[in-house]
């Protein structure tokens, strides 16, 4: 580890919180009706869209209507998706002349980018046309980000009204999301990338001869567009195999921390306006500390075990100078790697700018750590937020049981009924993890596609369960996912993950906004001071955690200490 | 329910054009006009128009009087077999890695077998410790860079291959690094194509 290492960690994260701060206000007016910046400009475009969808300004939704609608338009945007893929072959801008997507795979996509986890089970520069990337990834990239807004806005909106039967406008805020934040942003953002020299053409490739005569076919695509959105929106997708390790969708160290910045700013600015729309700021304020601590603490780690290299290799004349650079690109440095990987796994973004099964057993594991607690430090844009209140209200619950006091939460009772939302919400992503892995390497079929052997090998398919059912999309890129087993499983996992983890916060939301707000009295159990953010950590870590713990000592622990003392496999 | 859904169905399709055509668009004609040699990929052309390959995508070397790249993990569809692969070191055309471990017996052995080659080949340069970017595959398969440490090391190589004394084509290697950008962000690195061009300027093989 380096002090200019450092220094690029320090000054990526200072960039976030300069320009997250900013960009949280701002979703906050737009979620709150205020008039913005953007107002003028977008206000025709958003009004006709309304004209258009017979939906009407002011009108409202309960929990379920809301959510409905959300299940009803995530099923028409699988269908869309499913079906671009499968008639690729007759779409225009295919310049590279890829045919169907099979079945199999077109269903795992599908679902992939719609929930958000963006899973690749596919290269994409051999498998996707130029229309598929654009039309299908890209839109699909935009939408369930918008999705996941709305959804952490109906919750939030849940805290702020009282005796109120509605929470919101699905269609409304939907809209608002990617008119007023996601399309700005990825205009600017995107055209930043082109400028540091990511490919933006609707040429498919083109033909090289190097010096010593050989030829090179190189792809090329509409990329700058994608990367933004894949980064911004959190999801993940990437244009090429490599993802954002290769120099055309992250072509230098300053793309690179723009990379990990875009991946931050808006899950950060998410809990900002949080504070904002339920005018204690300093709520907002304590939900950030903790996210901060986990990433700090993931950033340390993962840093430093990288940074170190690999004693195996060491062993046999490798200089550990430069760290463990096997499945790394030199541009970024380790440091640069290794912010991007915490905030990738800490985003639910999924995106790699270096290769997690290379990495060493514990910097994997903090790979891993971060999608076992379900993504919250801080979590994805949208997801995060709801992810993080869910366990606030859980960490409420269980101090008010230390003290013998009816829980609260921003003046919210928080009842039976509301308890059951919350563990249905949080028992769910482990039952999905433990169960699918357990039977994965109990089946030849799921163990054949492995692409190491021993405690890595397993470590690869908990990562890849724990991946989707986070809804992230990272993996260990070794293993060979693109099988029946694996597309319809993960398939599966992902759908579970994102759907069945919403539903009951949902009704967690239409039950607190019927709620009164209880005033602040001597008796009420601060959630805005140190003290609750160690209760929140100490929930977070324990809660999610330490159910996975002989899991993490057959994977990844098991290894770190074989490969102390000089085994491979 | 009708309404709900073919409102639906028309707000989905209008969002569907704006963030699948008019946004993707939208960037691609103002990158083609404001940025044109990096939205089309940051070509390296030579006086006679021949694309000789980008200044961001890695490139694979063989020959003595050449700067060489690190190893590169990706692969091609086997012209036999279409279900196979066979190794296709800078496919540009289909990045990846190799995935493996750091337990595993193939990386391992790969490394050993690449220390072994270099240390028959050139037996000063095993005299240390190797840079690790020497053995390793990149993430992409089609890392540009090289470290400085690396360069350094294939120095007498060249020299020899090219028939001048080390010292000029040193002095080269240092002018050619790239250092952190702002001192802070990434690490020093020489862009190998780059290198190459301006080697075959300077020092031309007679």
């Amino acid at each position: 580890m380096t002090l200019t290492g450092w220094a690029e960690i320090a000054l990526t994260l200072a960039l976030v919180g300069l320009f997250a701060w900013p960009l949280g206000q701002h979703i906050a007016a737009v979620f709150s009706s205020r008039r913005t910046l953007l107002t003028p400009m977008v206000g025709p475009l958003e009004r006709g869209l309304y004209r258009l969808s017979g939906v009407e300004s002011d009108e409202e939704q309960d929990w379920f209507s809301y959510t409905l609608s959300m299940i009803i338009f995530t099923a028409g945007c699988f269908l869309a998706l499913y079906a671009i893929q499968r008639l690729q072959g007759v779409l225009p801008f295919n310049p590279g002349g890829q045919d169907a997507v099979p079945p199999d795979l077109a269903f795992n996509t599908a679902i992939s980018f719609i929930t958000n986890a963006n899973w690749q089970a596919y290269a994409g520069e051999t498998t996707m046309s130029h229309f598929t990337q654009m039309v299908g990834l890209t839109t699909n990239n935009f939408l369930d980000t918008a999705v996941a807004m709305a959804l952490a806005i109906g919750l939030t909106r849940a805290f702020v009204r009282q005796d109120c039967a509605t929470i919101g406008n699905f269609w409304i805020d939907l809209t608002r999301s990617i008119l007023y934040v996601l399309l700005p942003l990825s205009i600017l953002v995107a055209l930043l990338f082109v400028f540091l020299g990511v490919p933006q053409t609707l040429r498919g490739s083109i033909e090289a001869t190097t010096l010593e005569g050989a030829r090179q076919t190189i792809a090329l695509g509409p990329v700058a567009s994608q990367e933004a959105i894949k980064l911004l929106g959190t999801n993940g997708g990437g244009f090429f195999n490599a993802n954002s390790a290769h120099p055309y969708e992250n072509p230098s160290a300053l793309s690179n921390v723009l990379e990990s910045w875009s991946q931050l700013v808006l899950p950060v600015a998410m809990v900002f306006a949080f504070g904002r729309m339920v005018g204690e700021r300093r709520q907002g304020y304590s939900l950030l500390a903790v996210m901060t601590v986990i990433l700090l603490a993931s950033v340390l780690t993962l840093y430093h075990a990288e940074a170190i290299g690999n004693p195996l290799l060491t062993d046999i004349g490798v200089d550990p100078v430069g760290g463990n650079l096997e499945g790394k690109d030199l541009r970024f440095g380790q440091a640069g790697a290794a912010m991007f990987a915490v905030a990738t796994t800490g985003t639910g973004t999924g995106a790699a700018n270096a290769t997690f099964d290379s990495m060493t057993p514990v910097g994997g594991l903090v790979a891993l750590l971060n999608l076992l607690m379900g993504c919250i430090a801080p979590g994805g844009a949208g997801t995060g937020l709801y992810s993080m209140l869910v366990l606030a209200i859980l960490a409420v619950f269980i101090g008010g049981l230390m003290v013998g006091r009816t829980p609260e939460y921003l003046g919210k009772k928080i009842e039976a009924r509301e308890m059951k939302f919350v563990m249905l919400s949080v028992l769910l992503g482990p039952a999905l993890v433990l169960v699918f892995s357990a039977v994965s390497v109990s089946l030849k079929v799921a163990v054949d596609s492995l692409g190491n052997a021993g405690p890595h090998g397993f470590s690869e398919i908990v990562y890849a369960y724990a991946s989707t059912a986070a809804d992230n999309g990272s993996s260990f890129g070794g293993l060979a996912a693109n099988t029946p087993w694996f597309n319809a499983t993960t398939g599966v996992v992902m759908l579970l993950g994102r759907l069945a983890g919403v539903i009951p916060i949902m009704a967690l939301a239409g039950s607190l906004a019927a709620k009164k707000k209880l005033g602040r009295s001597e008796g009420t159990f601060p959630t805005d001071g140190t003290l609750f953010v160690f209760l929140l950590l100490g929930v977070a870590l324990i809660v999610t955690l330490l159910q996975f713990f002989p899991v993490i000592a057959l994977g990844p622990m098991a290894e770190h200490f074989l490969m102390g003392s000089g085994r491979t496999f | 329910m009708f309404d709900l859904v073919s409102g639906a169905l028309r707000a989905s399709l209008v969002t569907f054009a704006l963030c699948g055509f008019a946004y993707p668009l939208a960037v691609t004609a103002l990158g083609q006009w404001l940025m044109p040699f990096q939205a089309n990929g940051s070509l390296v052309v030579d006086a006679r128009g021949t694309v000789l390959g980008s200044e961001l995508i890695g490139q694979q070397w063989n020959d003595p009087q050449w700067f060489h790249g690190r190893p590169s993990a990706t692969t091609d569809a086997d012209p036999n077999d279409a279900t196979r692969t066979i190794p296709a070191p800078y496919n540009a055309a289909s990045s990846g890695a190799s995935n493996l471990g750091p337990t595993s017996k193939e990386l391992e052995d790969r490394l050993l077998g690449a220390w072994k080659a270099l240390d028959d080949a050139e037996p000063e340069a095993t005299k240390n410790m190797l840079p690790a970017d020497m053995l390793t595959a990149s993430a992409s398969g089609l890392d540009p860079d090289i470290s400085p440490a690396s360069a350094f090391l294939q120095v007498n190589r060249v020299a020899k291959a090219r028939g001048v004394t080390p010292d000029g084509v040193s002095a080269l290697v240092k002018r050619r690094i790239t250092p952190r950008t702002f001192g802070v962000f990434g690490e020093p690195r020489v862009n190998v194509l780059q290198l190459n061009l301006a080697l075959d300027r300077e020092f031309p093989m007679r």
